[in-house]
């Protein structure tokens, strides 16, 4: 019985990173059809920021909920408005263009901070399920992507700006039409994709540890994740995340971490092969 | 069937080029720079690869490294427990050539195509990574050879002399071997893409449905392009594995990946010679940084392939051949009649098929 919580507990970790990695990446995708090969450092930026703030002084948990998000989103905005908004439509020339910016911020963080391994120590202790021990921090994780899913959900179905935003994302001309300004809102799209990166990296960071090159790590299964859920950004992002989270802690349990890995990227081939355009152009189809 | 005077130059100087190359700089050159250059070589094979698939093709494959990979490992492995190189040679062709075959027969007819092919490529790649680096320890061995997970596979033969185990070839040899291979791949891609199904191959990526409409099974087509590419790309792994006598699971890795697509980016998407040109660039630039020790090369990469995308979408070579004709026009269209204008202008792209594409697409 004990056992079987502490499984579940482990899946429900797996899912819940799963989502944050990915969410940031999918807000990009869902909006504008681009896929930002940047997002992993993104997300190793947040690392960084959530790590220095707290060295220089700053509450861990500021650190990690508003520092990061807040330096990464800003980064964000500045890389479209020098980038990426010169190559919208072009799918693939952003991906290679985003993937070039990927390697300038490697780069540019191993000059900064040098090729090692920096850390901070998880703030929670833990806690006893039975005989298993399990780590108060997980919990704590699967809580942050609940609020930001619910946080989305929100903002996109509730305010004004995810009706402006919806709207674009279905018709940007008529949008544009109605007085809107498109750019504008994919400016302000891009920025809150990169500060749940930002956020993801900072709220991963004592788990992980952050090395410039960590972003590689993300990138990919976030990237996986996207493309399996499809073109709705919640729904999509969340199905995905259950389906490869699922399957990679249930391998890993009964093999090894690298068996549950392949499985992960197996269940992935699959997927695409039999629903291209993601999970949620086949179920959910009218959702967010 | 080069389609100009432009083109037909273009090939000679590129046979003339590479057998001086052959013969001169190994005279020319010391060891150690020729050792340099050799790797150059066999990445410049591994652009082609790509080049050919990508840029004529239209198949973006963001795991090219897997292919190239699977033909490292499948020499050292071979080589290994045969003791002789010529067979190794050839499965090391063979088994990325079938691995392409499986692979694309999978998503071409599923009909997949886009950013979803290269998703799957890339996730096949690292699927590759993650078992091959996983290997350590002495359980995993193929015959006698261990594969070493992310320790590599060490001293794997050299090449040898066609069924002659007992005279190895020495470094300058194998230079002028890697020229060869690269010669052949370059000359023999420009008469697959010279052919009828070259011209079908460029067709489909100009307008699939149209092609299809024409009657072509175009994943047929598309399959075949994969399953060259693939060989290519497993001979460039061969070459690689015996270069350094090494081999180890960061063949498969993203970075290798991500390197052929800025060779590509650079030199120019949709030619032969300019990802060979790219990738030398590439490469020395690369190099040189590193000596320098002054910057992240990093850094200095990721600036270039930005800059590329964004202010030189085309690439080097196209556009300094662009360049090149617009001048050649002007001289032409000058007052000056005793100057005989050198330009049978359209389609004198250094190693661009557009003509051959109008041809297939009007």
């Amino acid at each position: 019985m004990d056992f079987a919580l502490v499984v579940g507990i482990e899946i429900l970790n797996a899912v819940a990173s799963l989502m944050l990695i990915s969410i940031g990446l999918a807000i990009i995708f869902g909006m504008m059809r681009i896929i930002n090969l940047a997002h992993g450092e993104f997300l190793m930026l947040g690392g960084y920021a959530a790590i220095t703030a707290t060295k220089a002084g700053v509450n861990i948990w500021i650190a990690m909920l508003v520092v990061a998000p807040l330096v990464v989103g800003v980064i964000g905005v500045v890389v479209e408005r020098c980038v990426v908004r010169f190559l919208y439509g072009r799918m693939v020339d952003t991906m290679l263009a985003t993937w070039g910016l990927s390697l300038l911020l490697v780069g540019l963080v191993t000059t900064i901070f040098g090729n090692t391994t920096a850390g901070i120590s998880s703030p929670l202790g833990p806690v006893l399920i039975g005989t298993y021990t399990v780590s108060l921090y997980t919990l704590f994780i699967v809580f942050v992507a609940a609020m930001v899913g619910l946080g989305l959900w929100l903002l996109l179905k509730k305010t004004r700006f995810g009706l402006i935003a919806r709207g674009t994302m279905q018709n940007a001309n008529m949008a544009a039409g109605l007085g809107l300004s498109p750019p504008r809102v994919y400016m302000v799209t891009f920025g809150i994709g990169a500060a749940l990166a930002g956020l993801a990296g900072g709220v991963l960071a004592p788990i992980t540890g952050v090395v410039p090159t960590i972003g590689v790590a993300y990138v990919a299964k976030a990237f996986i994740t996207v493309i399996g859920g499809g073109a709705s950004i919640l729904t999509g992002t969340i199905s995905a995340s259950a389906l490869f989270g699922t399957v990679n802690q249930l391998a890993t349990f009964a093999t090894t971490p690298v068996i549950g890995e392949v499985a992960l990227l197996l269940a992935a081939i699959v997927l695409i092969r039999l629903l291209p355009q993601g999970i949620t152009d086949r179920f959910f189809r009218r959702s967010l | 069937m080069p389609s100009s005077r432009f083109d037909r130059l273009g090939l000679a100087a590129f046979g003339v080029l590479g057998l001086l190359a052959m013969f001169a700089l190994p005279v020319v050159l010391e060891t150690f720079t020729l050792l340099e250059l050799t790797v150059y070589v066999i990445m410049s094979i591994l652009a082609l690869s790509l080049a050919f698939i990508w840029g004529f093709g239209g198949i973006l494959c963001f795991g090219q490294a897997a292919f190239f990979g699977i033909g490292a490992y499948t020499y050292a492995i071979a080589s290994l427990n045969f003791g002789e190189s010529t067979g190794a040679v050839l499965l090391a062709v063979a088994v990325p050539a079938l691995f392409a075959l499986a692979l694309g027969s999978f998503m071409f007819y599923a009909r997949i195509s886009d950013v979803y092919l290269g998703v799957i490529t890339l996730t096949v790649s690292l699927i590759l990574f993650n078992l091959v680096n996983s290997t350590a320890g002495d359980q995993y061995r193929i015959g006698s050879a261990p594969l070493g997970g992310f320790n590599g596979i060490p001293s794997i033969p050299t090449l040898n002399v066609p069924f002659m185990p007992g005279s190895p070839l020495d470094p300058t040899q194998i230079f002028q071997v890697c020229v060869a291979a690269l010669m052949l791949v370059y000359f023999g891609l420009r008469a697959l893409l010279a052919s009828h199904f070259g011209h079908v191959v460029v067709g489909i990526r100009e307008n699939e449905r149209r092609a299809e409409l024409l009657g072509y099974d175009t994943r047929r087509f598309k399959l075949g392009a994969f399953v060259v590419g693939g060989a290519i790309a497993g001979l460039a792994g061969c070459l690689f594995a015996n270069w350094g006598a090494f081999v180890s699971p960061t063949v498969f890795g993203l970075a290798q990946s991500a390197q052929i697509i800025i060779w590509i980016i650079v030199g120019g998407l949709g030619t032969l010679i300019g990802p060979i040109v790219g990738c030398f660039l590439i490469q020395w630039l690369t190099a040189w940084l590193g000596a320098l020790n002054v910057i992240n090369s990093n850094l200095v990469l990721g600036a270039v392939l930005v800059v590329f995308v964004l202010m030189v979408p085309k690439g080097l070579v196209p556009t300094l051949a662009d360049l090149a004709t617009r001048r050649a026009r002007r001289a032409a269209a000058a007052p000056q009649r005793g100057v005989a204008g050198p330009t049978q202008a359209g389609s004198g792209r250094v190693g661009g098929l557009d003509g051959i594409a109008e041809e297939v697409v009007k």
